[in-house]
């Protein structure tokens, strides 16, 4: 879908450059005369946004780091020292705290679009794998980065996560604990494990970005997908990147910085935990330890499972699933809009995260009110569980082969511009 | 930690297998805070200057004695969107406080018998704690740690009307069947209902300088908006750029849409 460049360079320092490092004739390809699909709709706007949600995170994250003190004595204060003290310290820290619910928010939008147009299908299964890739590392670096101020909740934080892999120990005595003392740099989380957390959250977001790189140029490969779900079958169905999605990302990336603006100028305390803003005491475990927003699903799940190893195992395989999700599937259409029986799951299994997300929040002993039913959390929690597993497992391969899906249109352009304009184009 | 976790795992277990739903009072459990406005409420709300003035006088007549307020300098109480106290002021207020002192000539931090050398704060100090480390303050209070008031607005669930309701929520009857465990004092709005801080304020316990009548209420709110300017001394600056980046961002966005819908026009 690429097809054969179309730059041609303008005077003799372009065309020297072109026959040495191709560099303008590659940004012209890939960012203004690109092939896109003419009827991609606001979802697929969330590809540009994510990356101006990772530089937004590392501009700001350069900068704290360098008033950030990564000791277990100096890191709380040096943190309040840039609320306080450093020019624009606390907007430079709000903006990168929020930041980071911002970029989660982007990213599980983008998924779910990827899962409700097929996206993850051939020929982009590359593109959904190395997605999926970098949703692993974005964890990994918002788990090490909400340690780094050394509040009560990012001490607890690291110590319930880290503690994870000491359940190994149910497999190979000893094996765990050895795998956590090494993470820790000793007996505890302490000094040592704020330490390495700092380089590990300075250097991921890095390899995020070189990840990023990959998964672009997995996606001009075979192009966009579209809401349609249909391949692109000529230049009429498409239009040129710029101006007609520059214009079209740039108009709702604003849309969206509005609404991050909000966050953080009038809400910035709003997505934290309060505990963090008590200093980290090994002594004092908080009444109750939670993870972040964009974390509660997978904590929902490990904990609906009374055995530790297994509710380690049930929170790596929820993430695991993603990665197989181009296999598991078993229909040729890819959009869900013509896939009416698979289409009521797809809801049930955004509404089942949310509820998931909900229940990781909540004490582990609380109940919920369902229509005037007292259900324990616990319980909800294991029906949530089973359901996420339950999508990928069975209702994606099964439907797929027994489903009867509706027409698909002939092309883009017919479907977008009506048959008799779509004849006039081509 | 991975008794905590298990602890929790088995009582979800436990209440699960019972059925059993948690009852909605339960002994113990913190009452809702108080629903009381404030000035600095609102994407608009400052702080009341006067208030803030009042509220420093409750902190350093009658917290300072035993709550440290170690992050504020004495310099950030002259800075705008504060308590906006003169130069001249803020450096009697900081000179009315001891700071441990540098060595002396002879490299002496302590005198012939043992106490700190000490000379008077000025603006660039931040206020120092009332004891020198957390095992003094412990052996002064019978073993409970009077925290640092910096952030504690920041830091507990339900912020300034939390605040609010615990140092006006003294001196009820507890219920019937709850015992206050000797030493503690009773006061429905902190969890587990045994606090340890003796009730801080009274009608009276200061005299305004601005005339103001000191009711516990009037004291409780102000050093209530004393303390969250503590911890969010930049709040104005923050609203006030707030404002500004999103009417910016509100041209740009009108701007771009009509640019977008302009290049869209004949595309579908």
């Amino acid at each position: 879908m690429s097809g054969p460049s179309t730059y041609t360079p303008s005077n003799g320092f372009t065309r020297w450059l072109d026959s040495r490092l191709p560099l303008l004739r590659f940004m012209n390809d890939t960012m203004v005369t690109f092939p896109t699909p003419r009827n991609l709709n606001v979802w697929y706007t969330f590809g540009g946004i994510l990356t101006f949600c990772l530089a937004v995170q590392i501009v700001t994250g350069v900068v704290l780091a360098m008033h950030f003190t990564p000791t277990a004595a100096g890191a709380f204060d040096s943190v309040e020292n840039i609320m306080r003290d450093v020019n624009y310290g606390w907007l430079i820290r709000y903006v990168h705290a929020n930041g980071a619910s911002m970029f989660f928010l982007a990213v599980y939008i983008h998924m779910f679009r990827g899962l409700y147009y097929g996206s993850y299908k051939a020929p982009r299964e590359v593109l959904w794998i190395l997605g999926v890739i970098i949703y692993l590392l974005m964890m990994a670096t918002a788990f090490f980065g909400y340690v780094l101020p050394w509040g009560q909740m990012s001490f607890w934080g690291a110590t319930v996560i880290t503690n994870l892999f000491s359940s190994l120990d149910q497999v190979v005595p000893h094996m765990g604990t050895a795998i956590a003392h090494w993470l820790w740099g000793g007996f505890a989380v302490g000094d040592p494990t704020l330490n390495r957390f700092f380089s590990l959250h300075y250097l991921l977001p890095f390899v995020i970005a070189a990840v990023v790189g990959l998964h672009i140029w997995a996606l001009h490969v075979p192009g966009n997908n579209n809401p349609l779900g249909i391949d692109v079958k000529g230049p009429q169905d498409t239009l040129p990147f710029h101006p007609y999605y520059t214009v079209k990302d740039a108009f709702y990336m604003v849309l969206f910085a509005m609404l991050f603006a909000v966050l953080v100028f009038y809400a910035p305390n709003f997505v934290g935990n309060p505990d963090n803003y008590t200093p980290a005491n090994p002594l004092a475990t908080p009444a109750h330890i939670v993870p972040e927003w964009y974390l509660l699903p997978y904590y929902a799940m490990l904990r609906a499972v009374p055995q530790k190893l297994l509710g380690v195992l049930v929170l790596f395989g929820a993430i695991a699933t993603l990665v197989f999700i181009p296999w598991l599937d078993t229909s040729k259409v890819r959009s869900l809009r013509y896939r009416p029986m698979l289409k009521p799951f797809f809801w049930v299994l955004f509404f089942d995260c949310i509820l998931l997300g909900y229940l990781g929040s909540q004490e582990p002993q609380a109940t919920t009110n369902v229509f005037g039913l007292e259900l324990s959390d616990l319980l909800l929690a294991r029906i949530g569980a089973i359901y996420y597993y339950a999508f990928f497992w069975i209702c994606l391969p099964v439907i797929g082969l027994i489903e009867k899906p509706k027409p698909l249109p002939q092309s883009i352009a017919q479907a977008v511009l009506g048959s008799h304009a779509a004849a006039a184009a081509e | 930690m991975r008794t905590a976790l298990r602890l929790g795992l088995s009582l979800a277990f436990a209440a699960a297998l019972a059925g059993s739903a948690v009852a909605a009072t339960v002994m113990g459990e913190a009452q809702a805070p108080k629903d009381v406005s404030f000035s600095f409420e609102g994407p608009f709300g400052t702080y009341d200057r006067a208030a803030l003035q009042r509220g420093f006088q409750v902190y350093n007549e009658v917290c300072k004695n035993c709550h440290s307020l170690n992050l504020v300098s004495f310099a950030a109480l002259t800075e705008p969107g504060g308590p906006e106290f003169t130069d001249a002021e803020a450096k009697a207020i900081a000179a009315s406080y001891q700071i441990p002192a540098d060595p002396n000539k002879q490299g002496q931090t302590y005198d012939d018998k043992g106490n700190r050398l000490t000379r008077p704060g000025i603006l660039a100090d931040h206020f120092p704690p009332p004891f020198p480390n957390e095992e003094a303050a412990r052996a002064t209070f019978n073993g409970a740690l009077p925290p640092d008031l910096s952030v504690i607005v920041k830091a507990r669930e339900g912020g300034p009307q939390y605040v609010y309701s615990i140092l006006t929520g003294f001196g009820q009857n507890p219920p019937k069947g709850f015992t206050v465990v000797d030493g503690k004092y009773f006061n429905p709005y902190f969890a587990g209902w045994n606090i340890s801080m003796p009730p801080p304020l009274a009608d009276g316990a200061v005299t305004y300088t601005d005339g103001t009548k000191a009711t516990l209420d009037q004291e409780a709110h102000d050093v209530v908006t004393f303390l969250t300017w503590a911890a969010e001394p930049k709040m104005e600056q923050r609203k006030r750029l707030g404002f500004e980046v999103l009417v910016f961002l509100t041209v740009l966005a009108g701007l771009l849409y009509l640019s977008y819908r302009r290049v869209w026009k004949d595309a579908h």
